[in-house]
């Protein structure tokens, strides 16, 4: 199976500090996979580097069938390539509707003057409870974002997400502040979103990797240290070495 | 099952009603009905008008984009210069023309066209038409200019600032310095739109001469009225539905809207191109009815002024901003005209000429740190919000326990 985004020989400095050095990866189509690293790994580095916010000193970033460079795209272009990308803090736009919220996300042309002339048809409204009843927010979609607890915030976003209808969706630590049965949820959520694109968790907490039950990817100072099984992983010398032995 | 555009938005039709109101009451008291109204009040009026569309276009590139401009009045101004420059030509043609036709031989065209030259540039010094005024014989075209330079300039200027990812304090600075060039570049002799005499004799419509001036006032009064009104439906169907949703998301966190796929500059853009142009209408509208035009009125002063009505009169609603640039220019023009009464404290008379800008800046700080949504935000006190009916469950969720199931 070929890949869907490939990372090759990517390295980014910070006023001399190598955040990412030499990285290499791969992620399949369909799947999900967890990026594991101690404090200052770079793994919010990586998914800056894949989101256009932050252009590698050098390397290659490839995504889809075409073998697009990423590293050409702005933002908004790779978004809409079909990359979607949900950050560590939850970041919704408060002063809107949940309502608002997702439908500004739901996967549709995007140019201003598009927008501009666009009339919600009946699909829209079908599409935005499918998403709601998904995440668990249809009692809240008038709600304005603003008033919803801490987790809800973090499905609503990984609500926008799946709304975008990304190929690749990227997840910053998203069960960080949630409560034991939200993240139960959450976890639903993400193995289920990864049953028809692939999904990449970047997470510090074992025990939820352990409950996502992927492919681990272990990052130590901007490169691959280990990859496999979290069994396979933990059990690695290096691993140990530098991350769990701490 | 969409309701439709005024449904969804009550205060667009509570605002027009109320504008038409106004504009019906300002006419029964002016000369056509009880003659209570003079005619300077209705001009003053009219440019109310004006400015509170000006307001209204500021508030949508600020309190919904996000975009604190202090350049906008800098548009307004390039409107009322590209409408002036052909009141100003056609008018003196007019008496050029009139002063000549006793003259033994008629004029040539060419001799008609360096008298105007003489007449408007003889104050500057000069008597030749800088390219500058190639099109302002024709009505159409400095019409088509009144929309296209404003627009223009915000669309280059716009391209170049948004482009490079300049946000807020930085471009609020940026704004501000192409207002003062601008202004600087007017005030100088040489740059073909005479100096700091600016233009003037504005509100001679030539063509209708035979109309009195209190005519003419009403009929801008009710131009303004128009334009104000359909101004703020046009924004109003802007900033509703997803566009205005997207638009208000960039203000509040732009990183996180280019992730989602939208290309935030283009949007920045479009609105502070859009805006531009409604200024520059505004303009338009506002200096026949005002006489006169120089650069002092594109000075950085005016815009920040602009930026003062909208946040006194509340940021984020459009009907905010209409409030605040009419409170506040009328309450200007009263105190600094000499109309409100000096107080004498005994020791100290003051007098509102001097101590008005100091009273404008307390209320504006006091409105920003006591009444943060402005005035405007007093209307939110008269829509009554459902309280839900949750008296004694448990909690706001289903799944918590209804009273009815929880220890008695």
């Amino acid at each position: 199976m070929t890949s869907l985004l490939e990372v090759s020989g990517v390295s980014v400095t910070f006023d001399g500090f190598r955040a990412i050095n030499n990285l290499s990866m791969q992620i399949d189509a369909v799947g999900l996979r967890a990026v594991i690293g101690p404090n200052g790994a770079g793994k919010t580095t990586f998914m800056d580097i894949i989101t256009g916010k932050t252009r590698p000193d050098s390397g290659r970033v490839t995504f889809g069938e075409a073998n697009l460079s990423l590293l050409d795209m702005n933002e908004s272009q790779i978004a809409r390539a079909g990359i979607g990308r949900k950050f560590q803090r939850p970041t919704v736009f408060e002063a809107q509707s949940v309502r608002e919220n997702l439908a500004m996300a739901l996967r549709d042309k995007r140019a201003p003057l598009d927008v501009l002339l666009f009339r919600p048809g009946p699909d829209t409204e079908t599409r935005i409870r499918a998403i709601a009843d998904e995440i668990g927010l249809t009692d809240a979609l008038a709600r304005p974002a603003g008033e919803l607890s801490h987790g809800q915030k973090q499905w609503l976003e990984i609500g926008m997400l799946l709304a975008q209808d990304p190929r690749l969706l990227l997840v910053d630590e998203p069960a960080a502040g949630m409560t034991p049965a939200e993240r139960e949820h959450t976890t639903a959520l993400l193995v289920r979103a990864a049953q028809d694109r692939a999904v990449v968790v970047v997470e510090h907490d074992m025990e939820f990797v352990r409950r996502l039950n992927c492919k681990v990817t272990v990052l130590h100072e901007g490169a691959v240290l280990a990859e496999g099984s979290l069994d396979h992983v933990t059990q690695n010398k290096d691993v140990i070495d530098v991350y769990l032995g701490r | 099952m969409r309701q439709s555009f005024i449904a969804r938005n009550p205060s667009v039709l509570w605002f027009l009603l109320a504008l038409a109101l106004f504009t019906l009451a300002v006419t029964v008291l002016s000369h056509l009905g009880l003659g209570l109204v003079s005619t300077s009040f209705v001009k003053t009026l009219g440019k109310t008008l004006c400015l509170c569309l000006i307001a209204v276009a500021m508030d949508v590139v600020w309190g919904y984009c996000g975009i604190l401009s202090l350049g906008h009045f800098a548009f307004f101004g390039i409107g009322g210069y590209a409408i002036g420059m052909w009141l100003m030509y056609a008018r003196t043609e007019q008496i050029v023309v009139a002063s000549l036709v006793n003259a033994p031989l008629p004029p040539t065209e060419r001799e008609v066209v360096d008298a105007i030259g003489t007449q408007i540039f003889g104050v500057v010094g000069a008597a030749e038409f800088p390219p500058l005024w190639a099109f302002a014989g024709s009505l159409p075209l400095q019409l088509m200019a009144v929309v296209l330079v404003p627009g223009l300039l915000a669309l280059v200027f716009g391209w170049l600032a948004f482009r490079s990812r300049v946000t807020g304090v930085y471009l609020s600075i940026l704004t501000q310095a192409m207002t003062l060039a601008l202004s600087l570049y007017l005030f100088q002799n040489d740059s073909g739109l005479r100096g700091n005499n600016g233009l003037s004799g504005l509100q001679n419509i030539p063509g209708l001469d035979h109309l009195g001036q209190d005519v003419l006032s009403l009929w801008f009064f009710w131009a303004s009225a128009l334009a104000l009104g359909l101004g703020y439906l046009l924004f109003a169907w802007v900033i509703s539905g997803k566009f205005g949703s997207v638009v208000r998301a960039i203000r509040d966190d732009e990183a996180r809207v280019r992730f989602l796929g939208y290309h935030v500059e283009s949007y920045k853009l479009f609105v502070f191109t859009l805006t531009a142009v409604v200024a520059g209408l505004a303009g338009a509208l506002y200096y026949p009815q005002a006489g006169i035009i120089n650069p002092a009125e594109i000075a950085p002063i005016a815009s920040i002024y602009l930026a003062v009505w909208v946040a006194i009169g509340g940021r984020g609603r459009l009907y905010g901003a209409v409030i605040g640039a009419a409170l506040v220019s009328l309450l200007s023009s009263w105190f600094t005209g000499g109309a409100a009464p000096n107080i004498d404290l005994g020791f100290y008379v003051i007098r509102w000429t001097d101590w008005w800008l100091v009273l404008l800046g307390l209320s504006f700080v006091a409105v920003t740190l006591f009444f943060p949504k402005g005035i405007g935000g007093l209307f939110d006190y008269l829509v009554v919000k459902p309280v839900p009916d949750r008296q004694g469950d448990f909690g706001p969720d289903d799944s918590a326990w209804r009273r009815e199931e929880g220890q008695p």
